[in-house]
């Protein structure tokens, strides 16, 4: 009833879903709430998620069988249909457009006569685009069939084409492809650190849980995922709030493009999350944590899986943790599959819960109402790693890191136009200007502070800070010389926002779409001034009635960049007042495609 | 004594749990709104029913009524959100309301007119979406769905079926049947389903009966919609706790 087995399909070489199916599912207990999981292991199995198995897989959870189809469609790793022996995804943050990955796709589609987006006639393999990956210091990157590859170049694409093409499995290619390098340039507080893992715990071990988070509150640690929430009162009101269980979960679902301290600090410091999770779990009361991580980092797994079991045979995880009675704590890790939004913390305890990543109606907020509607403590990667030196040092030693509303360090992913790209720790309060010294960086034109969804600030702004008191950021931090095209810059933003909206919500679903049109038309030399009226109308539009901050700030980068580059737009109008959006000569493209032409007969005249 | 809000500047009352929306249809105030239905769970997607309250936007349909709230409807700043809203809708599916059966009995439309929305605003996207014609009885027209998952909603909370879903994302969003062929004819769907009955638009259509009831003489014929709402309503929530 099921495919057979095909050898060089997926991760593991030798997998049978025919075999395995029943064993994927009976691994997961028949849960309804790991059904993201059990989907991204047949998705690593079999390539797809076939029909028969889908059918399979909603009679055991006695689920309807559209919950499956729905899920999995919400998901871009995930696929319905065959996509592809080998599945080939270069990431597209603009950091890899800078790098040149553009070419190396075009490259590669020449070299397999595949076209982006489509599964090649034999079924071999599939090119397309994915979302930043985290791997901006050391790009250009992809994935394929879910594995890390770094620091492309026209030789290593011709190398994995010639693999790809011997049907060679992606488990026996050169190791050197799937090396991923932390590149930590400055470290401090956190990545400079020499604690013993489970020292924390156990110098903790006398404290009672409100002493934890009054340590907490003290220290004035606010959340480093961007929001910049105080944790220790959001572990007291996940305390407080009336519920059968708590949970604690950490958000490692790091999508912001130009993030990757997530990665190095999972990479180099696991324990020290770890520690985190489990001191918050002392904290609120919770018995169970979960570790949402991002598809991307899925080569991160068994390393961390490693950390976990090490811990748990150091009585740091499990019953009786350290040998106090009744405090139990676990963490289960979760895989993402391709999805930003899930980095919003509903969308992540939706996701969870195995469900599509729709961020829910807020109030109620997930302190008391998270996952499985119970008071749930979702923090941040660094912040659980924050939490754990604050409580080593003590409040008032914490507090004098950084500056008055901004306590302790911030980890900085610097990417793009720098000499030494990578992880740059200080305390708050750095200013722009420093970073861009230390980092290497020359003729900076404009840097993107925490990301598309943050702020894009120009060179008269530089002495700026870093910090809740002026720029809060989430660690991105992309570089951009006096060579960039800033308008390039924020039309590759708004295609991503247009790829990651969930499209729960008319203003985001439609109005990222018709952003990315005006913008793709504005690049097409078709723009007027009318087109930046409407711009900014949608901009209107998607803050005031989105329904999460996805569509709230899906135009801070084009209004960023309108207020400090216009002339990046307005070389680009026509003189016109108004150009219609339908574009003649690009009609004609289908049929050029069809007939193999591309030459000055085959198009209309421009402004004839 | 119950507790009162402002809207646009008149004391409306609300029971415990109410949403803004739910208080102000009971008390004969009408918000615009398309994906809220009075018998379901309010879902928040379409944001037509956007307000401001104590001067921030939100959504009235999810907003929990409270004592003392400022909310401001009926101002020409949010009329012009909902037009754009409206044109969003209109531009990303396949409306040709000529040619629709459903036409004077949709919801869709008859906000387009109560709103004067005058112009289509946007370029219309044409997605490509294939009818389902394959039930015996009953026609699923894709090219006209807002997504607004009141018929997901019904068929699973009070039918109990689960014909229904979203799958997809972003503008690539779309409903799905519950049948591995992918056809609604391979589902438990029936003409007496609650999920027949609340499609806001004209997706799902029962056949043979398209026209018996002429132009002209339909729902929203005789009076606009914003009256029209305010004569069904209220209708007391049921299912608002379920989820």
């Amino acid at each position: 009833m099921l495919p057979d087995a095909n050898p060089i399909y997926g991760e593991s070489p030798r997998c049978d879903l025919h075999a395995d199916l029943h064993e994927i599912v009976a691994r997961h207990c028949g849960e309804k709430t790991n059904l993201l999981q059990l989907l991204i292991e047949v998705q690593a199995c079999a390539g797809y998620i076939p029909a028969d198995a889908a059918s399979y897989i909603a009679a055991t959870l006695a689920i309807p069988r559209s919950r499956i189809e729905s899920v999995a469609s919400f998901y871009s790793f995930l696929h319905l249909k065959p996509a592809g022996e080998y599945r080939v995804l270069f990431s597209d943050n603009i950091t890899d457009r800078m790098l040149g990955n553009q070419d190396l796709m075009e490259q590669m589609c020449r070299q397999l006569w595949v076209q982006p987006g489509k599964v090649s006639e034999d079924g071999l393999l599939s090119i397309n685009t994915t979302s930043c990956t985290g791997m901006c210091d050391q790009g250009p990157a992809m994935l394929v069939n879910g594995r890390t590859i770094t620091r492309l170049g026209s030789q290593r694409i011709q190398e994995i084409g010639q693999l790809i093409r011997n049907r060679t499995p992606v488990a026996e290619w050169p190791e050197d492809y799937f090396k991923v390098e932390n590149n930590i340039r400055r470290g401090g507080l956190i990545l400079n650190n020499k604690l013993a893992y489970g020292q924390v715990l156990q110098a903790t071990k006398a404290l009672k849980p409100e002493a934890i988070i009054s340590t907490i509150k003290e220290s004035n640690l606010r959340g480093r995922g961007g929001a910049g929430f105080p944790t220790g009162m959001k572990w007291e009101a996940c305390r407080n709030a009336d519920g059968e269980a708590r949970y604690v979960v950490c958000n490692a679902d790091e999508g912001e493009p130009g993030t990757f301290k997530d990665r190095v600090l999972l990479t180099a410091q696991a324990d020290l999350v770890f520690e985190g999770m489990t001191l918050c779990a002392r904290a609120v009361g919770a018995k169970k944590g979960f570790l949402y991580l991002r598809g991307e980092y899925r080569y991160l797994l068994n390393h961390l899986h490693a950390v976990l079991q090490r811990r748990r045979d150091s009585e740091l995880l499990g019953e009786d943790i350290l040998g106090e009675r009744g405090f139990d704590f676990d963490i289960e890790i979760h895989l993402g599959a391709g999805a930003y939004i899930c980095g919003e913390e509903s969308a992540l305890i939706e996701s969870l819960e195995g469900k599509r990543g729709v961020p829910r109606n807020r109030p109620p907020f997930p302190v008391t109402n998270g996952y499985l509607q119970q008071p749930t403590a979702v923090d941040n990667v660094e912040t659980f790693c924050q939490a754990v030196m604050a409580l080593h040092m003590g409040a008032p030693a914490y507090r004098a890191i950084g500056t008055e509303k901004s306590s302790g360090s911030k980890l900085i992913s610097v990417s793009g136009d720098c000499a030494s790209p990578g992880i740059y720790e200080y305390p708050f309060g750095v200013s722009v200007r420093q970073i861009l010294t230390d980092c290497g960086a020359v003729n900076t034109r404009a840097v993107q502070i925490s990301g598309p969804s943050g702020m894009c600030i120009g060179e008269h702004e530089f002495d700026r800070k870093l910090g809740f008191e002026d720029l809060p950021t989430a660690g991105a931090f992309m570089v951009f010389d006096d060579s960039r095209d800033m308008f390039e810059v924020a039309r590759n933003f708004v295609h991503f926002f247009a790829h990651e909206s969930c499209g729960f919500c008319t203003p985001c679903r439609v109005g990222t779409s018709m952003l990315k049109q005006t913008m793709d038309k504005v690049a097409a030399g078709h723009g007027t001034q009318h087109d930046l009226t409407e711009i900014e109308n949608l901009d209107h539009v998607l803050q005031t009635t989105s329904h999460c901050g996805l569509g709230r700030t899906a135009c801070n980068p084009v209004l960023h960049t309108l207020k400090h580059f216009r002339p990046a737009y307005e070389t680009r109008l026509k003189s016109l007042d108004f150009e219609p959006a339908f574009d003649l000569d690009g009609a004609l493209a289908r049929a050029r495609q069809m007939t193999g032409r591309d030459d000055a007969g085959a198009h209309l005249k421009e402004n004839e | 004594m119950t507790d009162t809000f402002q809207l646009d500047g008149v004391a409306v009352p609300f029971e415990p749990g109410q949403t803004v929306m739910q208080a102000a249809l009971a008390a004969d105030h009408y918000i615009p709104h398309l994906c809220y239905h009075p018998e379901f769970k309010p879902h928040g997607s379409c944001k037509l029913c956007t307000v401001k309250v104590n001067g921030r936007t939100m959504a009235s349909c999810t907003m929990p009524a409270e004592a003392g709230l400022e909310v401001e409807s009926e101002i020409e700043e949010l009329n012009a959100l909902r037009r754009t809203l409206v044109q969003m809708l209109f531009a990303e599916g396949n409306h040709f309301c000529p040619s629709c059966e459903k036409s004077g009995n949709c919801m869709l439309q008859a906000l387009g007119y109560d709103l004067e929305v005058h112009a289509a605003g946007f370029r219309h996207q044409y997605p490509d979406r294939p009818l389902d014609a394959s039930h015996p009885d009953i026609l699923l027209d894709f090219n006209r769905c807002i997504l607004c998952e009141l018929c997901v909603r019904a068929s699973s909370e009070v039918d109990g079926k689960n014909v229904f879903a979203l799958a997809g994302r972003g503008n690539t969003k779309h409903l799905i049947v519950n049948a591995e062929s992918g056809q609604l004819r391979d589902t438990d769907i029936a003409l007496s389903d609650k999920a027949m009955q609340v499609c806001p638009v004209g997706v799902i259509l029962p056949k043979r009966v398209g026209f018996s009831q002429p132009i002209g003489e339909r729902r929203y014929d005789a009076s606009p919609i914003s009256a029209q709402a305010l004569a069904d309503a209220p209708r007391p929530p049921s299912g608002a706790e379920h989820d």
